[in-house]
């Protein structure tokens, strides 16, 4: 059983992980939003690099796709909503900063305290030959109910973003007991119920 | 980097990204901000679960459903913060969570 990462494989995951957490850093420090964005993505495909390491190829690149889209659309969200996208002045909107920190800080000292005091549990079995059919047989199989409570979760986060960014509801259009003859749209012309 | 501290150190990374996501989520005055200090903190729940996965158990997929776990929370949180700043944005052009602070249960 080869519980070790060798060779360059150990040099990947140092230089990802310090890379994941800097860039993590990066996106509170940087007065751009759009740089803080960039930051985060960057921070993101580290930790996909080091999954990639450990064999979890299909995780990895569902990370890096996945986080690459996300962000191009958060990138928008900060020009569309946010002061100051491209940092052309130096910018801090923080409040509380040092309770903040002394929570971060708080939780990364008993998370990383138990990390190194527990007893872990000796590895057992070996890594699959395919990652990715391992994940695949058990979302079809032994872990088809976690697949589909997750579907019926998206399918319901579809709903409730769609309902949440609509900007006028038939409630606006017809009134509060949804009485109305006529919609009351501001442009004449819409849809009747 | 041997299979005995492997494990801890990549933990270690993790939860340094915890940490770090946390602050971001308390000290944020922006919505979008406030939302990826709680993307960042799925990032380090991501890397945990794919090190545990290595580390203690690779012949069980469990460590990989906890991580599609976590990018699925990851990208219902992203849907549902955008959506909420729309609405809010558009019902009161607030873009700040402290001008929302009467919402606060």
């Amino acid at each position: 059983m080869v519980t070790d990462l060798s060779g360059w494989a150990v040099t990947a995951v140092a230089v990802l992980g310090v890379c994941s957490v800097a860039c993590g850093i990066a996106v509170f420090v940087v007065d751009s939003m759009a740089r803080a964005t960039f930051a985060l993505l960057a921070s993101f495909l580290a930790v996909a690099g080091v999954l990639l390491v450990l064999d979890l190829v299909y995780l990895a690149v569902v990370t890096a796709l996945m986080m690459t889209i996300e962000m191009a659309i958060m990138a928008v969200f900060m020009i569309m909503f946010m002061m100051n996208p491209a940092g052309l002045m130096p910018m801090t909107m923080v409040h509380n900063a040092r309770g903040s920190a002394v929570a971060g800080a708080g939780v990364f000292g008993v998370l990383v305290g138990g990390i190194w005091t527990i007893d872990w549990p000796v590895r057992r079995g070996a890594v699959p030959v395919d990652a990715t059919r391992q994940l695949g047989e058990a979302i079809m199989g032994s872990h088809m109910l976690v697949m589909l409570v997750t579907g019926v979760g998206l399918f319901a986060t579809i709903l409730a973003g769609t309902v949440l960014a609509t900007a006028r509801g038939r409630y606006d259009r017809f009134g509060a007991d949804l009485t109305g003859a006529k919609p009351d749209d501001p442009i004449p012309g819409g849809l009747p119920r | 980097m041997s299979g005995d501290v492997g494990l801890q150190i990549l933990l270690t990374v993790a939860a340094g990204l915890v940490g770090v996501g946390l602050f971001g989520a308390l000290s944020q005055q922006s919505i979008v901000m406030v939302m990826m200090g709680l993307e960042l903190v799925l990032n380090g729940v991501l890397l945990a679960a794919g090190a545990a996965w290595y580390f203690i158990a690779p012949d069980l997929p469990d460590g990989q459903m906890l991580a599609v776990m976590a990018l699925v929370v990851m990208a219902v949180e992203m849907a549902m913060g955008f959506a909420v700043t729309v609405a809010i944005y558009r019902a009161r052009q607030v873009d700040m969570v402290d001008a929302a602070r009467d919402l606060r249960g």
